[in-house]
């Protein structure tokens, strides 16, 4: 039977994964962490209220947005770029899976990973602009 | 309050959230945006956002623990993350449509029903019928790990619980939490996956699910670093050490108590939403 086959690879591409998800979850706190800390020594003692939602508030929603105002060292920036690639590493995993079921011939889910690819995608499109 | 003690606030009750969450398998969101809106005089909109990067952090983080037990299953995971993602979406562009008090009943009315959930026990029934054909077709049947070796086990009702993860995933883009409740409930109760199997399989889902809802959100600016900050690091941290207690402790009383937590947030977020302090 090629069953035990496939539960064998099912069962290394669940390993993969899973350092795939730790790795990006880790880069990713660390970075809003030591960003988060320079926000606060900072501004520490400055008062900001958020009673009220602003729809412009900053121009973090965007990729273009939060990586310009990253590289000129924003601390605010840093925070939400460790949480766009906290955002990435889910759909990296999607992406993953879509080439692991490849390597395995299992076309039918190498087209329902990239189906939920496509979700995604056109889910974050509204970041781009 | 200034900057740095709303950070140590958030991040403690997120800290907490996440802990209790973990413990009682409900997970943090249902507790931090109660906490933020209700205690802090959050708008509901950058709680849900900074709720729903807790979210994706908890799943992975989760995942990537559980995946080396060998219980989770892939291909189960990632057909119903069609209607998950699908639904996320959906809930999200409805969040960025209706009022904050809007978003406040529904969250009222989900925070009572997971109090009532959380009392529940588990199935731990094991069903033996014929396996079912699109499942078969799916490939969704599988293995797990048990003491006295591999498990087999089949699955069941495929378009019911299809359906009920659309709803997991309206749930999750609106509310800016994982809806792991829901989901279990659809892979355990009506395509009679076994529990363990559920349990680490949805929260394999979750982080997928709430990704799909984070674009939306962080484009129309829900995300507020600020918030999502303490929230995600607390929760995050928070979970993870729960999950390591979970092993030992004794959940039976903290899960009541928990309910009953939940129960009043749950009470307290619909009178909030009825007469309008929710905006």
């Amino acid at each position: 039977m090629t069953n035990r086959d496939t539960s064998w690879n099912d069962y290394k591409i669940e390993q993969i994964i899973g350092v795939l998800l730790r790795v990006g979850v880790s880069v990713s706190a660390l970075i809003v962490f030591v960003a988060g800390s320079i926000y606060l020594s900072n501004e520490r003692a400055s008062r900001t209220h958020y009673d009220h939602f602003h729809e412009e508030g900053t121009q973090l929603t965007t990729i273009s947005g939060v990586i310009h105002q990253a590289i000129t060292a924003e601390p605010l920036a840093i925070i939400q770029l460790g949480l766009l690639l906290l955002i990435a590493t889910p759909v990296a995993r999607v992406l993953f899976a879509a080439f692991a079921f490849m390597l395995e011939r299992d076309w039918m889910y190498v087209a329902v990973s990239l189906i939920v690819f496509t979700v995604l995608m056109a889910t974050l499109t509204g970041l781009v602009i | 309050m200034t900057n740095l003690e709303f950070t140590v606030v958030v991040g403690g009750g997120s800290f907490l959230a996440g802990f209790l969450g973990a413990l009682t398998g409900l997970g943090g969101g249902v507790v931090v945006v109660p906490m933020l809106v209700l205690l802090l005089g959050v708008d509901i909109r950058y709680a849900v956002g900074a709720s729903l990067v807790s979210v994706i952090a908890t799943s992975s983080g989760a995942a990537a623990a559980y995946v080396r037990e060998g219980y989770s299953n892939i291909r189960i995971g990632m057909f119903l993350e069609i209607a998950t993602t699908i639904g996320a979406a959906v809930g999200a562009l409805i969040a960025t449509r209706v009022s904050g008090a809007a978003i406040g009943f529904v969250f009222g009315l989900v925070l009572l029903y997971s109090a009532v959930l959380s009392r529940k026990d588990p199935s731990q029934k094991v069903v033996n019928h014929p396996p079912d054909a699109l499942a078969t077709r799916l490939r969704m049947n599988g293995t797990y790990p048990t003491p006295s070796g591999p498990q087999s086990y089949n699955v069941y009702q495929v378009p019911g619980g299809f359906g009920l993860m659309f709803g997991a995933g309206v749930l999750s883009g609106l509310l800016g939490i994982g809806s792991g409740a829901v989901k279990v409930l659809a892979m355990d109760q009506v395509m009679k996956i076994p529990f363990k199997v559920s349990t680490t399989t949805s929260n394999f889902m979750i982080g997928v699910t709430a990704a799909a809802s984070a674009g939306v959100y962080l484009s129309r600016g829900y995300i507020d670093p600020r918030v999502a900050m303490p929230v995600m690091l607390g929760v995050l941290l928070g979970s993870l050490l729960g999950a390591k207690v979970l092993a030992r402790a004794h959940v039976q009383v903290l899960r009541y108590v928990f309910a009953f937590v939940i129960a009043v947030l749950g009470c307290e977020m619909l009178y909030n939403a009825v007469t309008g302090k929710l905006r």
